[in-house]
């Protein structure tokens, strides 16, 4: 039972709670107007101290097209931040108006300081560099849907794996599952933190390697991340010049990649993965996107326990 | 050999690393008791070949947390009327509160400064702590 959780890290969710809301955003997916007046009456509050798109955006979607209503703000400067108000004291406030609260902070353990503060479930967007739940469930929805399994897959993760939040929370969730193979693809500079190499990979007894040439492995992968290094990461401009192009997937790549490969990115894309693949078929990105709403329907359904699977 | 008197009731701190019984004593603020306490360095040690030792004349309320990350090797004597009541062996804490502090600017605790900075033990061989909020690890050696 979900109801009234709060989702900072995606181990908060056993793999059981994982299998029911994908389930139930497969069934949203099929059955859209059973859903739409679920969360009548209901308000989401989305609070993003970060710039966000598809994140806010598919919140917001997903809560409109359950019934509900969204308040919220898009950045710090329009809120009382701006005046210099504790996290602590925006989320008791926020907490006053709204049934759910959905954040995005730049501080790497945000979501978690908010949810000590809350009466009502938070759902952390992203916390810095850290983690990003909800991308995982869109991942995790993506991969079972296109590959038929998160099981028994050589899953490759490629660029900033470092501040990469979307590939440590994937990466921890995965771990999880039987038989997942794990390969890191970075520059040493920007390489998955040892907390996550000594907690879930050893705990879970994944086998994994890392290397810096994404040609030596493609051949290997099943499912291949890709991610773009993030300018706003680095506290130093050069880093990030001398990084932000040392992966680009384009066709020539992908010649010795299998056939049934899918390749994700959490989006937006820069330059990491050039525009010629987006016909490839095995390039599933922008049907990610899509997957994304209907997991955070049946993720924001099931916090406010009006369904469940 | 040095003798130093029994104590009556108080504790005794032992097996203290050679050189780190005045980061003990002060942090215990013994300078300033009004009490009796006995101060060694240096003591002849069959186990450790130097160790340092503090004997205190009173019963006071130590923070075995804090005690244990500064040297889990440190054994506390409580003495009741002359005679050894309770030996207690130090091991280093499942979770720490305002004890490590988190060094990472990213971390929420760099900004929110009302949040307390709590460590979780991971690894207890290497001592290493991690931050509760953004998983920073941190050494017990940076504590030392």
């Amino acid at each position: 039972m979900l109801k009234g959780k709060h989702l900072v890290d995606p181990q908060d969710l056993h793999l059981d709670e994982l299998d029911q809301l994908c389930r139930l955003a497969e069934q949203i997916q099929k059955n859209q107007s059973q859903y739409r007046d679920l969360c009548r009456g209901q308000i989401l509050a989305t609070l993003f101290f970060e710039p966000s798109t598809r994140t806010r955006l598919s919140f917001e979607a997903a809560m409109l097209r359950l019934g509900g209503s969204c308040l919220g703000f898009a950045e710090p400067s329009s809120s009382s931040v701006a005046k210099g108000e504790s996290l602590a004291d925006t989320i008791r406030t926020v907490a006053a108006y709204a049934d759910m609260i959905v954040m995005r902070n730049p501080k790497e353990g945000a979501a978690l300081l908010a949810s000590r503060y809350s009466s009502v479930p938070v759902v952390n967007a992203g916390d810095g560099g850290h983690h990003h739940p909800t991308q995982t469930l869109t991942d995790l929805l993506t991969i079972r849907q296109l590959r038929g399994t998160t099981e028994g897959l050589t899953v490759g993760f490629c660029g900033d794996l470092r501040f990469g939040r979307t590939v440590h929370s994937l990466t921890e969730t995965l771990a999880r599952y039987k038989n997942n193979k794990m390969v890191f693809i970075s520059p040493p500079e920007l390489k998955i933190p040892d907390y996550i190499k000594t907690g879930a990979l050893a705990k879970n007894r994944i086998e994994y390697r890392e290397t810096d040439r994404l040609e030596a492995v493609m051949g290997d992968l099943d499912v291949l991340y890709m991610t773009r290094v993030q300018r706003e990461r680095f506290f130093n401009e050069e880093d990030y010049v001398r990084l932000k192009d040392f992966y680009i997937l384009d066709n020539e790549k992908l010649k010795t990649a299998k056939k049934d490969l899918i390749i994700l990115h959490p989006l937006p894309r820069v330059n990491e993965i050039a525009m010629e693949v987006d016909a490839d078929p095995r390039a599933v990105y922008f049907a990610q996107a899509k997957y994304g709403m209907y997991v955070r329907m049946a993720l924001i359904a099931s916090l406010l326990g009006v369904a469940s699977c | 050999m040095l003798n130093i008197a029994k104590i009556k009731n108080g504790i005794v701190i032992d097996h203290i690393k050679a050189g780190q019984g005045l980061r003990i004593f002060n942090w215990l603020g013994l300078g300033k008791a009004p009490y009796t306490v006995a101060f060694v360095v240096n003591a002849e040690s069959k186990r450790m070949g130097r160790k340092d030792i503090i004997k205190i004349d009173n019963e006071i309320t130590i923070d075995f947390a804090i005690l244990g990350l500064i040297d889990p090797n440190i054994t506390v004597n409580i003495i009741e009327n002359e005679q050894i009541t309770e030996k207690i062996r130090l091991k280093l804490p499942e979770r720490v509160e305002n004890i490590l502090i988190c060094k990472n600017p990213r971390c929420i605790t760099a900004t929110e400064r009302y949040a307390p900075h709590i460590f979780h033990l991971v690894d207890p061989e290497q001592g290493l702590y991690r931050c509760e909020y953004c998983d920073e690890q941190r050494s017990t050696e940076d504590f030392r």
